[in-house]
């Protein structure tokens, strides 16, 4: 096993003769072909059952193909830049070929390479460079790209099919509804495509981002876009939990890449989900043509900020109760350590529940929805502060499901109803998008013939 | 609002000591004398293990002044643990409710005496019990005379102030309904904001009514799809019409009478529901000092969430007066324990009376007639200026409940 390695480590061994990127290139060098296919297995979660410290391949780069897109079981990454992009275009070629050139310029930036085939430092000495050269010295940091599809990708304003696409929407990619206590801003809502950027180093991250928007540039605008940084939950047994910005322990029962009955179940796409319409579905709905989605998921991203002061001016007592888990060791308060599932019907003093039954473990617990659980990717973010001095600070919850309809909505609805804490929180962000699959394994990206995200929904 | 701000009561023990501020602790002791900090001033930490049949106390005795133990659950029920008088009998203090394997920490401030530890595992019984001594360290700690009777008082006169704000809330709405239903709209928009502050200095007592609450407060942002929306922001909203702009892009459509006899009805229904609860010994019997120190940290965390950023009163913009009404209610519940504080705390109340004046200088500022300005019509200089205030409030009122529960 491979101790933590710094960022130094993987720079101090450029393979000789490398003559451009020595320290983005260095990354592949010294590791060689094994360690290469180490970073690739990592991916897959190779490491059950280990705690801390972090595998940490010394390439510090996943590979972009793969059955499923990276960046979703992909170990979460301490550093979140995410996106979301409007198409400016009506044409559907204009549509594949941005698809085209981001899925070539994520791969490259995935391996620690410039974004363009001739880097930041070099090209026409008139034209400007085609990376934009901030990572010029770093390495891929574990860079994951990940994209997704909007509903308004598919249907304009007036439901009108966008790009061809006519009943290739699949019929679970809906806006969500309108929550309890929601207070969306329009700014930070929606968005045509949805591009997550994780990384260990943010510049890493909001590179990713830039050189993307650059690319899309005519065909694509920024819509909105978050940073985030102390990713909030664990996707892989190989992490310790981290803390959110209440100071709590998150993301201790979220779907593990080393579960994959639970992943196939909770989170990818499944072949035989092709046509599945919402429960409530009229049986004059047609059923869509959505078999593209196998292996893909959909994307829930909420802005959820949190009310920072009031927090902090409650007690302990009030703190652990709202949560249901104590605030040292994160273990749930019906007893145990952190990974001991909650008793929810334990009961203390006068017959009480030692775990509240309002409280957010209570509510969130798959046992209160039905099973269903979700495979939870959020960063903690801080904006600064609002005019009132207030920290502009909270969560940004990202979430992979299988069915947001019977997964994230219900969980949802009841949580900003009844949940505790939800006193302590507004959402004011919010978009569902359909994550595509992967690149098969061997797939070449670039140029005008590359696999490119996406490729299933419009080829198939 | 807090969920701990209405918990069945429980029995005010008298004691010789009173919840200090919680401490960082050292992570264990020898056992043969309480860790303390480096220069003596810190808590003296003791650890303690509760299994089903011992009870492992680190130390014998520890220095007057601040003490912890930290109590770990290690058998298989769930566990509580006690600091009795010397008579075995009267309960100093106590942490309840340690869930097998978890940690919990007793902090208090002890005077020197002779004194019993007990635990209680599975909560029954007289406990696993030991002797344990405070010596006499110098440390000044704070006096602490017989405090149940003011705390008796605050409670009862507290309950009588509840039950006269729903009174008056009741007959407010009455007036209210009456001119609403009948079309006199003047007269309803000048009732509103004057009768909802009965109902806003009590907000935190009126919102432990969950059925209740979300009937008769709440705000059209806070609806579930699909939800039905009634009570008195849905009048509010039919009294102060907004233009397609103001309402999302879509034309109001105003309530027709037989509309506004239902929902007013059923607020008024509501309100009769409210203080017939509130006049049942139950409640009376659920109000303790925590409840009201949590209540009056509880207004004004109202305060910094929706009325000092305008979001509450969002048709009428009365948000001031509410404003003040939970100020009033804090205020009210701050002032009947005023003298518990003062002898457990007297830094905390010098801070609590300088900032209550201060933030009531404030709002005194933007008194316009019986009431006040429209929330519209402060500058954004204002705003921050109360929040501001709310913030140095709110800071010292979070520990009131710290310091007057015993």
């Amino acid at each position: 096993m491979t101790p933590h390695a710094s960022p130094d480590d993987n720079q101090s061994a450029p393979e000789p003769g490398e003559r451009r990127q020595v320290s983005r290139r260095g990354v592949l060098g010294i590791a060689g072909a094994g360690l290469v296919a180490l970073g690739a297995s990592a991916a897959t979660g190779y490491a059950a059952g280990r705690r801390d410290p972090e595998p940490a391949p010394a390439s510090r780069s996943y590979p972009l193909t793969g059955e499923h897109q990276p960046g979703i079981t992909t170990p979460a990454q301490d550093r979140l830049h995410f996106a979301t992009f409007d198409l400016l275009t009506d044409d559907r070629d204009d549509v594949v070929a941005l698809l085209r050139a981001w899925t070539a310029a994520a791969d490259r930036m995935m391996r620690g390479l410039p974004a363009g085939e001739l880097g930041p430092t070099s090209g026409p000495y008139d034209a400007p460079p085609d990376d934009t050269g901030e990572t010029e010295d770093l390495d891929a940091s574990h860079l994951t790209i990940t994209v997704g599809f909007g509903p308004s990708f598919f249907t304009d304003a007036d439901g009108a099919p966008r790009f061809g696409l006519d009943g290739r929407r699949p019929a679970l990619l809906e806006d969500l509804p309108h929550f309890p206590a929601d207070a969306l801003e329009d700014a930070r809502c929606g968005g045509d495509i949805a591009v997550q950027a994780c990384a260990d180093d943010p510049q890493v991250a909001v590179h990713a981002i830039r050189n993307l928007a650059r690319l899309a540039f005519g065909t694509a605008s920024v819509r909105w876009s978050q940073l985030g940084y102390g990713r909030t939950s664990t996707t892989s047994t190989s992490q310790s939990t981290p803390r959110n910005l209440f100071g709590f322990k998150d993301g201790t029962a979220n779907v593990k890449a080393e579960e994959p009955e639970a992943l196939e179940q909770h989170v990818w796409v499944q072949p035989e989900d092709a046509g599945r319409r919402p429960d409530d579905a009229t049986s004059s709905d047609p059923a869509p043509d959505d078999a593209w989605l196998a292996g893909g998921s959909y994307l829930v991203a909420r802005r959820i900020r949190m009310t920072i002061e009031t927090w902090d001016r409650s007690s302990l007592r009030e703190q652990e109760t709202v949560t249901g888990r104590t605030k040292a060791s994160g273990a749930p308060l019906s007893g145990g350590d952190e990974h001991t599932e909650p008793d929810f019907s334990r009961t203390g003093r006068d017959d009480v529940p030692l775990i509240d039954p309002a409280s957010h473990v209570a509510l969130a617990h798959p046992s209160a929805n039905g099973g269903a659980r979700l495979l939870r990717r959020g960063y903690n973010y801080t904006d600064g502060s609002d005019g009132l001095g207030r920290l502009d600070a909270g969560l940004f919850f990202l979430c992979y499901v299988r069915d947001p309809a019977r997964q994230y909505v219900p969980m949802q609805n009841t949580l900003a109803r009844d949940d505790l804490m939800s006193e302590y929180l507004r959402h004011t962000g919010s978009g569902l998008w359909a994550v595509p699959p992967g690149l098969p394994d061997g797939s070449t990206t670039g140029g005008a013939d590359g696999a490119y995200l996406g490729q299933t929904l419009f080829e198939t | 609002m807090s969920p701990t701000t209405l918990r069945p009561a429980r029995p005010l023990a008298l004691t010789a000591a009173a919840l200090a501020t919680v401490l960082a602790l050292a992570a264990c002791t020898d056992n043969s004398a309480p860790e303390s900090s480096a220069d003596g001033s810190g808590p003296s930490t003791l650890t303690v293990t509760s299994t089903a049949d011992e009870c492992t106390v680190s130390a014998p005795e520890a220095p007057s002044g601040n003490v912890v133990f930290s109590v770990t659950n290690a058998g298989d029920d769930v566990t509580e643990f006690y600091l009795l008088a010397e008579d075995g009998l009267r309960i100093v203090s106590e942490v309840e409710n340690i869930g097998p394997g978890l940690t919990r920490d007793l902090v208090l401030t002890a005077k020197p005496g002779s004194y019993v530890t007990a635990c209680k595992p599975g909560m029954v019984g007289d406990g696993i019990r030991s002797d344990f001594t405070v010596t006499d360290s110098g440390t000044d700690v704070a006096p602490t005379g017989a405090l149940a009777d003011q705390i008796t008082a605050a409670t009862t006169n507290y309950v009588a102030y509840v039950k006269d704000q729903t009174e008056q809330l009741l007959t407010g709405t009455q007036d209210f309904v009456d001119a609403y239903t009948s079309g006199d709209d003047d007269t309803a928009r000048a009732l509103y904001a004057s009768t909802r502050v009965h109902w806003e200095r009590i907000e935190p007592v009126a919102e432990s009514f969950g059925d209740l609450d979300p009937r008769m407060d709440l705000r059209e942002a806070d609806l579930e799809e699909g939800q039905e929306w009634t009570g008195w922001h849905l009048l509010e909203k039919d009294l102060w019409q907004p233009t397609a702009e103001a309402n999302g892009g879509t034309e109001y459509v105003a309530l027709t009478p037989e509309q506004r006899t239902q929902y007013a009805d059923q607020l008024l229904a509501d309100t009769t529901e409210l203080n017939d609860r509130v006049h049942t010994a139950d409640f009376a019997e659920g109000i303790d000092a925590a409840s009201i120190g949590n209540g009056a940290k509880g207004l004004l965390d109202e305060v910094a969430t929706g009325k000092v950023t305008g979001e509450e009163e969002i048709w009428s913009h009365t948000d001031l007066w509410d404003f003040q009404a939970n100020v009033d209610g804090a205020k009210v519940a701050y002032d009947g324990l005023r003298d518990v504080v003062l002898a457990q705390d007297a830094d905390l109340a010098e801070d609590l009376d300088t900032q209550f004046a201060e933030i009531q200088t404030l709002l005194d500022a933007q008194r316009s007639g019986d009431g006040f300005v429209l929330y519209t019509d402060l500058t954004p200089a204002q705003v921050k200026e109360l929040a501001d205030s709310v913030n140095a409030l709110g800071e010292p009122l979070s520990r009131l409940t710290a310091a007057v529960v015993l």
